[in-house]
């Protein structure tokens, strides 16, 4: 099944778990990324209990810091 | 506002364009931002702000110039080393343009001062390093109904929000600070120079939209971009109903100052 995430098409098999896409795609800091799921965004909490499947659309946001520093 | 012939000349390539002419260098000669941070982004921001004629730029940074800092905060110069960053920016900036009134802050930006400060301005620019006073602009101008720019840089990465009340705010798309350290900042992890001019004069142009009413804010839509490929893209969000701050059951009611990492303060 295909789906897309960041914007990019990607083949997944079978529906997996938002946690499982987001191993599989080896997002750098899983209990970092803020996730969008066709547009909502889902719980923390939640990521096991979700599914992705065929034609979703996934987002995975990235906290950046930059520019001066304050402190 | 009448402009004088050295002022319509300046700015003749602003009242040439459409979207802005006489009326909208007006609204862009009245406006008063408040940039927070005088590094990295805050350096492209208060250039282009100043070149465009903001009547009144609030520059706010505790922090004074590192030989490290000139790779990427193109305001400073290298005889500006351990001045303070607001002073050296507001030297530059009177010099390129003697009409804008520059108010500077030595000072950190911190949950006491947020909104005394930030209530003398039209429009905040978040052109910060660390998540604690991102977060504080964010509540701040939330609480305070207050538009205002968010921008993040790291590597080669960049990504910008703009928000205006009713929008999503940036708790929408992050709920809390990571913890102190979870995350590296540019000082950390290191930053090509110039994607801070690439985001901060993304950052300046929404400030000129939002004055000028030119075009589409990027509200509603986080525009994130990769140098190495050199890919954009927007992502479109909306305002989420678990924001801490804007969403239907708020936690966040007062301003909070979040830990920073411990190696992230100056020495």
């Amino acid at each position: 099944m295909a789906i897309t995430v960041n914007g990019k098409s990607q083949d997944v098999g079978a529906p997996v778990s938002l946690t499982e896409l987001i191993r599989q795609n080896n997002v750098a800091q899983p209990d970092m990324v803020s996730v969008q799921l066709n547009g909502e965004f889902v719980l923390r909490e939640n990521y096991d209990a979700t599914t992705v499947n065929d034609g979703d659309e996934v987002d995975f946001l990235y906290f950046m810091g930059g520019g001066s520093v304050s402190l | 506002m009448d402009f004088n012939e050295e002022q319509i000349q300046r700015y003749s390539r602003h009242i040439l364009l459409q979207d802005v002419g006489v009326e909208g260098q007006e609204k862009i000669c009245n406006a008063r931002v408040l940039i927070v941070g005088a590094g990295g982004l805050g350096a492209p921001i208060a250039f282009y702000l100043a070149a465009a004629g903001i009547g009144t730029i609030g520059l706010i940074d505790g922090d004074t110039v590192d030989l490290s800092n000139l790779q990427r905060q193109i305001i400073h110069f290298t005889e500006d080393v351990n001045k303070p960053k607001v002073l050296s920016a507001k030297e530059k900036i009177e010099r390129l343009n003697p009409d804008v009134k520059v108010i500077t802050y030595h000072k950190l930006f911190t949950s006491e001062n947020a909104f005394d400060i930030i209530k003398d301005y039209d429009f905040v620019v978040d052109g910060t390093d660390n998540f604690p006073v991102k977060f504080l602009i964010n509540d701040a101008c939330v609480l305070a109904g207050k538009p205002f720019s968010h921008g993040g840089i790291l590597r080669f990465d960049g990504q910008t929000l703009t928000y205006k009340p009713g929008t999503a705010c940036y708790r929408c798309l992050f709920h809390a600070p990571p913890p102190p350290g979870a995350v590296p900042t540019c000082s950390q992890a290191g930053v090509l120079g110039a994607i801070a001019g690439m985001l901060g004069t993304i950052q300046a142009a929404e400030v000129l939209k939002y004055f000028t009413g030119a075009g589409d804010l990027l509200t509603n839509r986080l525009l994130s971009f990769n140098a190495k490929s050199m890919e954009f893209r927007t992502i479109n969000v909306h305002p989420n109903s678990n924001c801490p701050v804007c969403g239907k059951h708020p936690t966040v009611t007062t301003l909070i100052d979040y830990e920073q990492a411990v190696c992230e303060i100056k020495r």
